[in-house]
């Protein structure tokens, strides 16, 4: 892999975000407005929380946690469309970039999305509804670095369906990761979901963050057993599609897909 | 006799049951303009694409430098670049910005000098701050073709590199490339619908015909053999030709 083909990337997507307030917006509207509508429900809901103790903390947490790997994966995905519809893909893989430089930029893009959605969330939460995330202790670091793998496990996989099918499957880009969500026991534990559905949401490591996140909270232990489980299958996963990226790679070039994945 | 920087071998695509490229073979010597010609659907485009790597062969071999395009993409392509008339860059950078991250992808030396310079020969300097998307269309394939000649490639890809350029600028253009041969011993593979074009640049033409060649040689040779009165003849014969073919 070559640094400069990489930061060449990076640069270029750094260009686009100075002077697009849509893309800036991306960046700051939506987590905020999340927030904010899920912030009141959950200070609503707390009225409850004799029933649920410390339904605050975890729903919040959750909801940050969330965005987090919403935006890494999004990172990954929205880069590589941003490519798409600037008809750009041509000039890319007809240069020495190799597909490893291409996804080490997106998810480069994607580490920087998360952590200034990461400070915005925090801070609103902060300020809002005294809230802070820190309150997780030192499994947060952990738990979100796993949470950004996860997010690259979803956006190259989309990305990868993306280039296979063309523009019209770019909506997967922003509905893809919802099809994780309640696999994902973002806001319950995974006890509630039905015994085939908990079957795969251990496949998906998510699911243990939110459980060790859970954990952590709720009854202060340290979440060991989730993190391992979370890091073997992000590896395992990751590594799977990143191979599947290579497979679609090669077969769009066979089916001279790539020259026409944006018309 | 130099080694040819380009070398291709009986080159062979087939998309399902069509054929789009079918056997064919071809080499560039150093400082060579070589002239692709074609009816629409001859399999020009698909041959480019081929010898760029975005779409791979389904026989045949592509060499360029003596080394496998299969095998040595990376190395081949840092050498290698392409203009076309459709092909596009991000529109929402500046023309500079552009040609800076193009500069930092191919790892070019000293970007600022190098952008200044490109941008001059060009005569780009009176749009050189402005937003790629506000380009006219001559002023766009100027920015592709400042993105080739950008990185000092070996060979270069273009494909009809003049046709929306007016016939000043259209002019410098063939002027610059013939320059950049001349002093850099640079080989061009040209495909052009302007049959005055090609047969002034073009050292060497091959025609292409359903995905096949069908004349080599010199212009004139090609003229001669066919006993046209000129290449845009030769072109409405083998045009016609494969128009009744597929009718």
């Amino acid at each position: 892999m070559k640094l400069h083909r990489i930061t060449a990337l990076i640069v270029r997507h750094l260009y686009l975000y100075r002077r697009s307030l849509p893309r800036i917006m991306e960046i700051f509207y939506w987590p905020f407005l999340d927030l904010v509508i899920w912030g009141f429900i959950t200070l609503y809901l707390a009225r409850y929380q004799s029933q649920v103790p410390g339904f605050v903390t975890f729903f919040l947490g959750a909801l940050i946690l969330w965005d987090m790997l919403f935006r890494s994966q999004q990172g990954i995905t929205i880069s590589f469309l941003e490519e798409l519809w600037a008809r750009n893909l041509m000039n890319l893989f007809a240069s020495p970039l190799k597909p490893s430089e291409f996804l080490a930029a997106t998810m480069a893009m994607s580490v920087m999305k998360v952590t200034v959605v990461s400070i915005v969330m925090a801070g609103c939460a902060l300020l809002f509804y005294s809230y802070n995330i820190l309150i997780v202790g030192v499994w947060l670091m952990p738990f979100v670095l796993n949470l950004v793998i996860t997010g690259w496990v979803i956006g190259v996989f989309t990305t990868s369906l993306i280039m296979r099918f063309g523009q019209e499957a770019e909506v997967l880009a922003w509905s893809m990761v919802f099809l994780f969500q309640p696999i994902s026991c973002v806001f319950y534990p995974m006890e509630v979901l039905p015994e085939w559905l908990q079957m795969i949401a251990w496949a998906n490591p998510a699911a243990h963050i939110f459980e060790g996140m859970r954990t952590v909270l709720g009854e202060g232990a340290p979440p060991i057993g989730d993190l391992a489980w979370a890091v073997c299958l992000n590896g395992t996963l990751l590594v799977g599609v990143v191979a599947w990226f290579y497979r679609t790679v090669a077969y769009c070039k066979d089916q001279g897909l790539l020259v026409r994945v944006g018309e | 006799m130099t080694p040819p920087v380009l070398k291709a071998s009986n080159l062979t695509k087939r998309f399902g049951n069509f054929t789009a490229v079918n056997g064919v073979s071809f080499e560039i010597r150093p400082g060579e303009i070589l002239g692709l010609l074609g009816p629409n659907g001859a399999g020009k485009t698909t041959t480019i694409q081929m010898l760029l790597g975005l779409v791979t062969p389904t026989a045949g071999s592509i060499h360029m430098f003596g080394l496998d395009l299969s095998t040595h993409r990376e190395e081949i392509l840092q050498q290698v670049n392409f203009s076309s008339t459709y092909i596009s860059m991000p529109q929402s950078l500046t023309v500079e910005e552009n040609l800076w991250v193009v500069a930092r992808l191919y790892g070019v030396s000293n970007i600022a000098r190098r952008v200044n310079d490109i941008v001059k020969k060009l005569e780009m300097e009176e749009f050189c701050g402005k937003i790629t998307r506000k380009l006219s269309s001559g002023q766009m394939t100027r920015l592709t073709l400042a993105k080739a000649f950008l990185t000092e490639p070996r060979i270069l890809f273009l494909d009809e590199p003049t046709a929306s350029l007016d016939p000043d600028i259209a002019d410098k253009i063939r002027s610059l490339l013939k320059e950049e041969r001349r002093s850099s011993a640079l080989s061009i593979l040209y495909t052009s619908h302007n049959m005055r074009e090609m047969e002034e640049m073009s050292d060497r033409i091959i025609f292409l015909q359903r995905g096949r060649i069908v004349a080599e040689g010199t212009a004139q040779e090609i003229i001669d053999r066919f006993g046209k009165a000129d290449l845009e003849e030769v072109f409405l014969k083998f045009a016609r030709e494969q128009e009744q073919s597929s009718s």
